[in-house]
């Protein structure tokens, strides 16, 4: 698989501080990955740097084999920060166009067209930024993001405003992306967002990546449980390989087996048990 | 190119929206009229003035008052100028403005050449405007006109367009308010500079003499504005001519090729040690 995104080893010091300390993460073709940890863990600083924002003080962070922050890793990333503001002044369409121009994308109205529907703001192409909420802006800013069809795309906490409605919509938006082998670096506090639509997980804690797989990966097993014509029964540290066995048991000792149900830890779990609930 | 024009019309669009550009016209408008009327009355006045001999009055007033006017007009260009450059890095950074452009295929060089390409396609032809209406005002009132117009028209807007890189430069390092503070606390000094250098010719005081030269040569868009004054009575000799260049608002000592030379040159350091800053940036 070709790496979208690879850093090795990056490193940022701001001052006493090591935002990162030596990170290793791939993001691969058509891959997308979600980025947890609590606040000041270095999510920010690790995208930041991804897209040519902030500087490395170590290490090396490549876009498709471009060094981040050049010109040509430019042209291939898209960007929607956490914190953002488009003037107020412009018209959604006028947004759009702006960053066709400075991306030099030949899309033209097909594109903006095409963006604003993916978003669902077709009806306010010609609302002014000002005239919309923040989880509608929050929608154009990822649209702004696709302008001239990156094939990598750094979302820093893209659903922060929406509501349940607006984040769904960003989650089926997420899954049309990777059909379309676009590959994405997601940096969200939503862990079940990221547990419904990421490949991969990597968690960050004090700079350096804790833990990190697919999310079926990162779930441990937490038992087995079994429902017998006595009830239920919870067999605690039991794996799924061990299923049949205790099925088996049941059987022999003469009980009724009705269902069987693999007890694995959830993705906030897996998180919590890593950062050891540590919070800024 | 196109990204250099793209952000030139980002940035006009932005000067249009913002209230400062409607509070300077409306500035303007008032100093204009008010500098009409004061035209209106010096010049009806003046023929009843008796001048010691070897004094032309209406020579003397003319190039005073429209003296005053250059220093109005640098004073409202750089007004417009600062407020259009305040907040272009760090400010814009910290209202998350500034990143979803940065990010973009555009070098940060070419962001901060446009954004002062900007603001100087709003200023220059402003002050161009008000100089030219100003000028018009005094020869139409009081039938007095400039020993030469168009070289003191450029240097007050070559002026405005120094400030307007000094506030970008700052833009890089400090907030708005304080990289606004800063811009105006340095074109006040200056002015002053500048008027000690006239008292310094006046009292043959070497020291302030040689105080005021490095003060120009440190922050030119003064010295420019000097040389326009110079310029305007460059041509009056005499006792008047001898009184204009006393100042504050007709002569100074300042200028010439050199000058010009070295306005280009600071404007080239300047665009290069904000494209050292803000390359450094972190945002």
């Amino acid at each position: 698989m070709t790496t979208a995104l690879a850093v090795r080893g990056l490193e940022k010091r701001y001052g006493p501080v090591d935002a990162l300390a030596g990170v290793h993460l791939e993001v691969g073709e058509g891959e997308l990955v979600g980025l947890l940890g609590p606040n000041g863990a270095g999510k920010s600083t690790l995208v930041k740097i991804a897209c040519g924002l902030v500087r490395p003080s170590g290490g090396t962070a490549q876009v498709l084999d471009a060094r981040a922050g050049s010109l040509e890793a430019r042209r291939r990333i898209g960007y929607l920060a956490e914190l953002f503001r488009f003037p107020g002044w412009y018209t959604a369409e006028e947004l759009l166009e702006l960053h066709q121009r400075l991306t030099g994308s030949e899309g033209g109205a097909a594109e903006r067209r095409e963006l604003l529907e993916l978003v669902e703001l077709t009806e306010a192409r010609g609302r002014r930024v000002e005239q919309m909420s923040k989880g509608m802006q929050q929608r154009l800013g990822i649209a702004q993001a696709l302008v001239g069809r990156p094939p990598l795309l750094l979302l820093d906490e893209p659903t922060s405003a929406l509501d349940p409605v607006g984040r769904r919509t960003v989650r089926v938006l997420l899954e049309e992306l990777r059909s379309r082998g676009i590959s994405v670096l997601l940096n969200s506090h939503l862990l079940s967002e990221v547990e419904l639509v990421c490949d991969r997980v990597a968690i960050l804690l004090h700079g350096r990546l804790v833990a990190e797989g697919s999310p079926s990966e990162l779930a441990q097993a937490r038992g087995v449980e079994i429902e017998t014509d006595e009830g239920v029964r919870v067999f605690e540290g039991a794996s799924r390989e061990d299923a049949p066995r205790l099925v088996a048991e049941l059987v022999n000792a003469g009980r009724h087996v009705y269902g069987v149900h693999i007890l694995t830890s959830t993705l906030e779990e897996t998180y919590l048990e890593a950062v050891g609930g540590e919070t800024s | 190119m196109s990204a250099v024009a793209t952000i030139v019309g980002y940035g006009l669009r932005e000067a249009l929206r913002r209230k400062v550009f409607a509070v300077v016209l409306l500035l303007t408008l008032g100093f204009l009229g008010l500098y009409w009327l004061a035209n209106h009355y010096v010049f009806r006045d003046v023929d009843d003035i008796s001048p010691p001999v070897g004094i032309d009055a209406r020579t003397f007033a003319g190039a005073f008052m429209f003296g005053l006017a250059m220093f109005a007009t640098l004073f409202l260009g750089v007004v417009l100028a600062v407020f259009l450059t305040l907040g272009v890095v760090r400010g814009d950074a910290e209202r998350g403005l500034l990143q979803p452009l940065v990010v973009r295929p555009v070098g940060r060089s070419t962001l901060l050449f446009a954004r002062w390409l900007g603001a100087v396609a709003v200023c220059a032809p402003y002050v161009g405007a008000v100089y030219v209406a100003a000028m018009l005002i005094t020869g139409l009132t009081g039938h007095w006109w400039p020993d030469h117009a168009l070289v003191p028209g450029l240097e007050l807007a070559a002026g405005v367009a120094i400030v307007a890189a000094l506030s970008l430069l700052g833009s890089v390092f400090l907030t708005a308010t304080a990289n606004g503070i800063a811009v105006f606390m340095i074109f006040g000094a200056g002015l002053v500079a500048g008027l000690l250098g006239s008292i310094g010719h006046a009292l043959n005081s070497h020291t302030l003499q040689h105080s005021a030269k490095i003060a120009a040569w440190l922050i030119p868009f003064e010295a420019l504005y000097q040389d326009g004054l110079r310029q305007i009575t460059a041509d009056t000799t005499g006792f008047t001519g001898f009184l204009l260049q006393l100042g504050p608002f007709g002569g100074a000592y300042t200028g010439g090729a050199l000058l010009r030379l070295w306005a280009v040159a600071y404007l080239v350091l300047i665009g290069i040690l904000a494209v050292a800053g803000f390359a450094r940036k972190d945002l």
